[in-house]
């Protein structure tokens, strides 16, 4: 690990092929995807959306994250300094690996998605004994 | 109700947020000429949103993955400091992991920040939720406003 200091990584804005209807932004996740002999990880920064809010769909291999903000207060109140902006989060994803639906396991914790996509166990060879025609 | 201040400026304002917004809005403008979006230099992590109202000064700062426990915040004197380290991501066994997206950095990380006001470091308070790290600092006593009651004669 470095000593240098973090920077702020700052957020894309997502490019929707239609225009929204509603006044509402959204931003593209960071993510870290790793992928292991039995399962796909994937981990998204999702700052301000809780456990509630997120939606994860996977269909025909296309995965989509979406993170649904959360209330935050702050109504009322003069802001003086403006560094990131709070949203909605989506981003999609098309999966080259066979994915076991029914394994599928999320966790949430402190704004960052846990995922673990299991791959389906591949099929085991068979023998096929030839047996002689005598 | 209109009021008007002398001050309406906050004394730490980032002189060039406003040029950063216009630079956002020409972005916006030229990424469908199909220019590439040129990310420009970040500020040190953790980007941080502060606010005020009549009692406090509201510091919100964006730390996902950071645990409560590897979060350091100290208030001395009109100075705010938030520290902390954010940990890699570790799975399974190394060598048989394949990596194949890693964009969420990690390390450590501090950053202060000079309040504008004087706080009551006493009464500071810090919350870690979804993420979003809120430090609700209370002005001190003599910087709140005063109601002076008006004595008909």
């Amino acid at each position: 690990m470095s000593d240098k200091e973090m920077q702020v990584q700052r957020k894309q804005e997502l490019q929707q092929a239609g225009e929204p209807t509603k006044p509402e932004r959204y931003f593209v996740p960071a993510v870290d995807i790793y992928e292991s002999e039995a399962a796909v990880h994937l981990r998204a920064e999702m700052p301000g959306v809780d456990k509630d809010g997120v939606e994860i769909n996977l269909e025909n291999d296309n995965l989509t994250i979406r993170g649904a903000k959360a209330t935050n207060g702050g109504e009322g109140e003069r802001v003086l300094l403006q560094e990131f902006e709070t949203g909605h989060y989506l981003r999609r994803f098309t999966i080259a690996e066979t994915i076991d639906q029914e394994r599928i396991e999320a966790t949430m914790a402190d704004g960052l998605l846990n995922l673990t996509l299991p791959k389906v166990e591949p099929a085991q060879p068979r023998k096929i004994e030839v047996k002689c025609a005598s | 109700m209109a009021m008007r201040r002398f001050y309406d400026q906050p004394v730490f304002r980032n002189p060039w947020a406003d040029f950063e917004k216009m630079r956002r809005e020409f972005d916006t403008l030229f990424r469908n000429l199909g220019s590439e979006v040129e990310r420009g230099g970040g500020t040190v992590f953790p980007a941080l949103n502060v606010s005020e109202d009549e009692h406090n000064i509201y510091v919100r700062a964006e730390v996902p993955g950071v645990a409560a426990a590897d979060l350091e915040v100290a208030v001395e004197g009109d100075t705010l400091t938030i520290k902390g380290e954010r940990r890699r991501f570790e799975v399974g066994e190394a060598g048989k992991v394949a990596c194949h997206r890693r964009e969420i950095d990690s390390g450590r990380f501090s950053r202060a920040l000079s309040l504008p006001t004087r706080v009551d470091t006493e009464q500071v308070t810090a919350t870690g939720k979804n993420g979003i790290l809120l430090i609700t600092l209370p002005k001190a006593e003599e910087v709140k406003p005063r109601r002076i009651a008006i004595k008909a004669e």
